[in-house]
């Protein structure tokens, strides 16, 4: 899980224009009967090209709603969203839907979780990549097809020109979500969103699938958000980490940091509940105790604290007041209340030592 | 494939058998069972002032006499080879398919049959595109303005659509559009008496509206709830997302996928209307097979009913076997099982 090999941006020198995707004081709510659903509550980070972003968390913290509104797929109608959003300095929160349709598919690009839905039943894998192509590049249907063939050899299917007339039932896990990728790299986005790329997939094809993202990302230097509730999944990818707990973030670091010098509690969960080869076999995984939050009626103060061990030593403060998320040390930031002393004293006896 | 379509045409001709076997038993052997003799069946086909030993000599010449299965096997080889009549003055020939001869009016019953196919078939043809068009769509701009006025009120006028009675919406639309206004053909309007395709359009406007909102009505619920269900699948997401027009979004993958169970009850229903559509052609006055069978019924004339039962199975069978094998067009993922 080293994070060592050499960054192809140089994170500490953003381009004079800003970064390439910046996401600022994001907020999605969604009206409903029983109250506003705040499923995404002002959520900033940013990702360079060539590098990957990984946002983790549980189920319902918000993760997925980022990345749809992001892409501009929430229906018209369903969700109040505010905040900033600009993709290579243009802001899409509040662009028209049209301006957002001509950049789906074209400069951002989606992965879904489970191709088998997410791929149309009644055409063949071919049709949809060539649709896809055709939609941002006026070309025949005969270089749309010839570049079909070329993205599922790219993505590793044998015998593309073969499997190109397949339909997805006929194609196995592993290659669906191949043919998904290579659907959304067809048009060469900028920016790809994998949600939940491997979830769906069996144990043996999901580093292959990984694999193949980080190769694809180095060829196209395009941005990767990946989003996922396994920590196993952005070890292996990502440059850095938000951890996301009901709709807001409350630790961002490089992964690195994440992984190494942890300063969540929830963080600390997470890494504490991910099932390790490297541990010894007596030992139980730690879940972390309760439920997620309900995101209409979120805990007061530190939206964690009902689940948080040591809620007690902030004297109070977690249950009234909501932490800010500040950077703690350079490019390390986090939401929460336990003071530097007790939180290095917490990590170094509790927790390190169990993980 | 071709062993499919092979193994289903036998299956279909078996099933003709049967539906055959068994309306001929509920017109000749239901009676027998009931109590009526021989003569009781021969009496219908006699003068009133015939006597007992003519109607009886009727009844052996008829061959009502003889067992009902002999009576059947006659019959089932009329449809193979063809049949010999004698109904007493002159033996009349009812050549192969033969679906049967009307004692009453003296004539075999194909015939007429094919005489009066092309009316049902005028009328299906355009009630068909029409109720199918105009259902669809309905439907489909319902589910993608669910919850609005627009929706709520096309789902009342469905509603009203699938409770109405013919007789009551094409008497309504007849006084109206036709006798009040003028616009349309008046009832007993021939569409084989057309001069010109317009003309025929003309004379049929009316039955194909009155029994195109009938079906409409329920394929515009259908394609509704079907859109419903397929907007909100993943793949449509996936459409969205690689930028395709929302149009195409909707017809190509969301439509493209609700139709499939539309196609089926379509071939069902226009199966169905091909062996005449009852109430409209009655309340219309369109001489075609509905109005044939509710005439024979009314005159007790058995072997035209059963010729018309027996065509109205086969549209039905074979609307069944082409549903199936569009169905493999339709959906890929058939083909492959």
């Amino acid at each position: 899980m080293s994070t060592d090999a050499a960054p192809i941006v140089d994170r500490s020198a953003p381009s004079p224009a800003g970064p390439f995707l910046q996401v600022k004081d994001l907020r999605v709510h969604f009206p409903t009967d029983d109250g506003v659903v705040k499923s995404v509550d002002g959520l900033s980070f940013s990702v360079e090209r060539g590098q990957t972003l990984g946002i983790v968390g549980e189920s319902g913290s918000g993760k997925s709603v980022t990345s749809l509104s992001i892409m501009g797929l929430h229906p018209p109608g369903t969700a109040e969203i505010s905040g900033q959003v600009v993709l290579n300095g243009d802001n899409l929160v509040g662009a028209s839907a049209e301006h957002i349709r001509r950049l789906r598919g074209k400069d951002m690009a989606m992965i879904f979780q489970d191709p088998l839905s997410a791929m149309h039943p009644y055409y063949t894998v071919g049709h949809q990549i060539i649709e896809a192509y055709r939609i941002h590049n006026r070309v025949s249907k005969q270089v749309a097809r010839k570049h079909a063939i070329d993205m599922l050899d790219r993505v590793g299917i044998p015998q593309p020109k073969s499997r190109v007339d397949d339909y997805p039932h006929q194609f196995s896990g592993g290659m669906r979500q191949r043919a998904m990728i290579a659907m959304a790299l067809s048009c060469d986005p900028e920016l790809l969103i994998a949600d939940e790329p491997t979830t769906a997939l069996d144990v043996t094809v999901q580093a292959q699938i990984l694999d193949l993202i980080r190769d694809l990302q180095q060829e196209f230097n395009s941005a990767v958000i990946i989003i996922t509730h396994d920590l196993g999944v952005v070890a292996e990818l990502a440059d850095d980490i938000l951890v996301m707990y009901a709709g807001r973030s409350v630790e961002y670091a490089s992964a690195h940091e994440i992984f190494t010098a942890p300063l969540h509690p929830y963080t600390w969960g997470l890494l504490g509940s991910m099932p390790r080869l490297d541990r010894e076999r007596t030992e139980r995984l730690k879940p972390i105790q309760g439920a997620p939050p309900s995101l209409i009626n979120v805990p007061t103060g530190c939206p964690f604290h009902p689940r948080c061990t040591y809620a007690e030593l902030t004297a109070g403060a977690s249950e009234t007041e909501r932490p800010e998320l500040v950077e703690i040390s350079p490019r390390h930031h986090v939401a929460c209340h336990l003071s530097a002393p007790d939180r290095q004293r917490v990590w170094e006896n509790d927790i390190k030592p169990s993980l | 494939m071709l062993t499919y379509i092979i193994r289903r045409l036998i299956g279909a001709v078996i099933l003709l058998f049967i539906v055959s076997a068994v309306v001929f038993s509920i017109f000749f052997l239901v009676p027998r069972i009931g109590g009526a003799t021989p003569d009781d069946l021969a009496s219908r086909y006699v003068g009133k002032s015939a006597g007992v030993e003519q109607i009886h000599q009727t009844a052996v010449k008829l061959g009502f006499t003889d067992p009902i299965y002999v009576q059947y096997g006659r019959f089932a080889k009329g449809i193979v080879v063809g049949q010999d009549y004698n109904y007493g003055p002159a033996v009349e020939h009812c050549p192969a398919p033969c679906l049967g001869y009307s004692f009453i009016t003296q004539n075999p019953v194909l015939p007429d049959l094919l005489d009066r196919l092309p009316v049902t078939l005028s009328l299906a043809a355009g009630a068909s595109v029409l109720w199918l068009v105009g259902g669809v769509a309905t439907g489909v701009i319902s589910a993608l303005k669910r919850g609005s006025f627009l929706d709520r009120s096309s789902m009342g006028v469905a509603l009203a659509g699938v409770s109405l009675p013919i007789f009551f919406t094409g008497l309504l639309s007849l006084s109206i559009f036709s006798y009040g206004l003028g616009w349309t053909a008046p009832g007993g309007a021939n569409p084989m008496d057309a001069t010109s395709p317009l003309d025929w359009a003309y004379r049929m406007l009316l039955p194909w509206i009155t029994l195109a909102f009938l079906f409409a009505a329920s394929y515009a619920r259908l394609t509704r709830a079907g859109m419903l269900e397929t907007m909100n699948e993943d793949y449509i997401r996936t459409a969205r997302a690689k930028g395709l027009r929302e149009r195409d979004v909707v017809i190509r993958h969301g439509l493209r996928a609700a139709l499939t169970p539309i196609l089926t009850i379509f071939g069902l229903d226009l199966g169905l209307l091909l062996g005449g559509a009852i109430l409209t052609e009655t309340t219309f006055s369109l001489p075609g097979l509905g109005q044939y069978a509710v005439q024979a019924i009314t005159n007790n004339d058995l072997p035209k009913v059963l010729g018309v039962t027996l065509l109205g199975a086969v549209f039905i069978i074979f609307a069944n076997l082409i549903v199936d094998l569009l169905y493999a067009v339709v959906d890929p993922r058939v083909r492959t099982k």
